[in-house]
């Protein structure tokens, strides 16, 4: 990346709750075309972080600061939109930017879906769901794209392809990303940065270092570390650790072994 | 046409404008029991308006929006949950407006009018008072509806974008403090909620966005009105119940034609 700048510079952050320490003295940074991704046990304070990031958040002690500016792309983890709420898929896509129809159905196709505009969103599948979310966030063209558990409810094959999805927006975008997952068989091998959080970071770094960290061992066990599959991209070039999920896709040509 | 129907059907499509849109909000989020502490706040606001010399509605407003924001403060709190402290408000509000109004002297204060609406008995100035509450709040809903309806499909997602949520909150619990003020001479401090309420749900069916229900609610209310009152006129039956009566009967007509058109798309 030629010039990189920081988006999001965390430090010393620390939030409780009803006297409870939620997250301890975090420090995290995000520039711009990363991949970041926040992986814990459930309570950990994941999805805690990313909104304390964003600002949505009230923290005790610390200071994060944003670039002047930042457009955020955001997914939320449970979207549940009361069935007595009528919205197509076209209302939803513009609900914090509007864009015209030709500039939806293409996003729409990018993110692997027929051009559904009209269809209510209330009849959509959960894998469909996730992917119209994504084609929102990306819709709004954001400096920061942010995904809580991008692949709930999606099958691992699905989780695959939406990972190989979110890694061309980043390329066609240029643009960072910041992942929580608690999906720990497959973190992206693009990903530039693993935080493995439990209250406070036990251990960051590239997905096959983390998976090697005692911290992440003593954490999640050796089983987990074993089951840890890092998805490999075409153009990666990096670390094939054991039990790597080969993708199906077509752009599976040269992992390098 | 007597002068008394025309500022009874005037007041009545006023409330139906207003609370049309807002009312939506009201059933995506769940909040009717919301709505109902707010109207039970209102005879308190009466009471208080006379005591304080002011108008009435002004009394109602004022005292809704000290309600709305003494309920959100609670609700930080998180010791109870929203229903118990909606509860709370709204029968001590109730029970608070039933004492309070016995302190009211000099002015003969009719409590059934209050309870039950009496919109035949709608003045000009009552008429101002709706029309001005209705265009104020008609604008504002307008200016934040984009907002909004981002807040209510995801709150965390519409801050994360930009828009600032909690501003907008508070405004729109303002504005319901102002619909339940300007629609009490018209179906009454206990049918308010209705009017926010039962509009939206008939027009469900028929909408397929957020902006297609709004309208179609004022549609729904304005003919709920219009038949409330010829109901009224023809059978001398109480005309703000047989509004609600009325919006009612529509409801019935959004869901036969939803479950119609239903069957016709899966065969």
């Amino acid at each position: 990346m030629a010039d990189t700048q920081t988006l999001i510079k965390a430090s010393g952050l620390k939030v409780s709750r009803g006297g409870q320490m939620i997250l301890n003295g975090i420090d995290l940074t995000v520039d711009s075309g990363e991949i970041v991704t926040l992986i814990g046990p459930n309570g950990a304070g994941k999805s805690t972080l990313v909104r304390a990031l964003l600002g949505l958040e009230p923290t005790d002690s610390g200071t994060i600061t944003r670039k002047a500016g930042l457009v955020v792309g955001y997914q939320a983890q449970k979207l549940v939109i009361d069935p007595t709420l009528p919205l197509t898929v076209r209302r939803f896509l513009t609900l914090t930017h509007q864009q015209p129809d030709e500039e939806l159905a293409r996003t729409l196709d990018h993110v692997q879906l027929e051009p559904i505009l009209d269809k209510s969103v209330h009849v959509l599948s959960g894998g469909e769901m996730q992917r119209v979310q994504l084609a929102r966030a990306i819709l709004r063209n954001p400096d920061l794209l942010v995904l809580d558990e991008p692949t709930q409810n999606v099958d691992i094959s699905g989780a695959i392809d939406l990972y190989r999805l979110i890694q061309e927006t980043r390329d066609r975008l240029n643009c960072a990303v910041v992942m929580v997952s608690h999906d720990l068989n497959v973190v992206m091998s693009a990903t530039t940065r693993v935080y493995c959080l439990n209250n406070h970071i036990c251990c960051s770094g590239r997905p096959a270092e983390v998976s090697k960290h005692p911290e992440f061992l003593r954490l999640f066990g050796q089983s987990a570390a074993d089951m840890l599959a890092i998805y490999t991209h075409h153009h990666d070039h990096d670390h094939g650790p054991a039990g790597e999920v080969r993708p199906t896709h077509t752009h599976d040509h040269d992992h390098p072994h | 046409m007597d002068d008394f129907l025309v500022r009874a059907a005037l007041a009545g499509i006023g409330v139906a404008v207003a609370a049309g849109p807002l009312g939506c909000f009201v059933v995506w989020r769940r909040m009717a029991y919301f709505g109902d502490t707010l109207a039970h706040s209102a005879l308190l606001g009466v009471a208080l308006g006379f005591l304080l010399g002011t108008a009435p509605t002004f009394g109602t407003m004022a005292t809704g929006i000290i309600v709305a924001m003494l309920l959100v403060w609670l609700q930080q709190k998180r010791d109870w949950s929203s229903d118990t402290l909606l509860g709370l408000l709204s029968h001590t509000t109730l029970a608070g407006g039933l004492i309070a109004i016995t302190f009211v002297q000099g002015v003969r204060i009719d409590l059934m009018a209050y309870l039950f609406g009496d919109i035949l008995a709608v003045s000009t100035t009552d008429v101002a008072w709706i029309w001005a509450g209705a265009v104020i709040v008609s604008t504002v809903v307008a200016l934040l509806w984009r907002s909004l309806v981002a807040l209510t499909v995801n709150k965390d997602m519409a801050m994360a974008e930009g828009i600032p949520g909690h501003r907008i909150e508070l405004a729109f619990v303002i504005l319901i403090a102002v619909v339940v003020a300007i629609s009490m001479k018209v179906v009454g401090i206990l049918l308010i909620t209705a009017m926010l309420i039962i509009p939206p749900a008939a027009a469900r069916h028929m909408a397929k966005t957020p902006e297609q229900m709004a309208l179609l609610a004022i549609l729904v209310g304005c003919i709920a009105v219009a038949m409330g009152l010829a109901g009224s006129f023809q059978w001398d039956i109480p005309a703000g119940p047989a509004i609600v009566l009325s919006a009612a009967v529509l409801f019935a007509v959004g869901m036969a034609i939803g479950l119609m058109s239903k069957q016709r798309s899966i065969t």
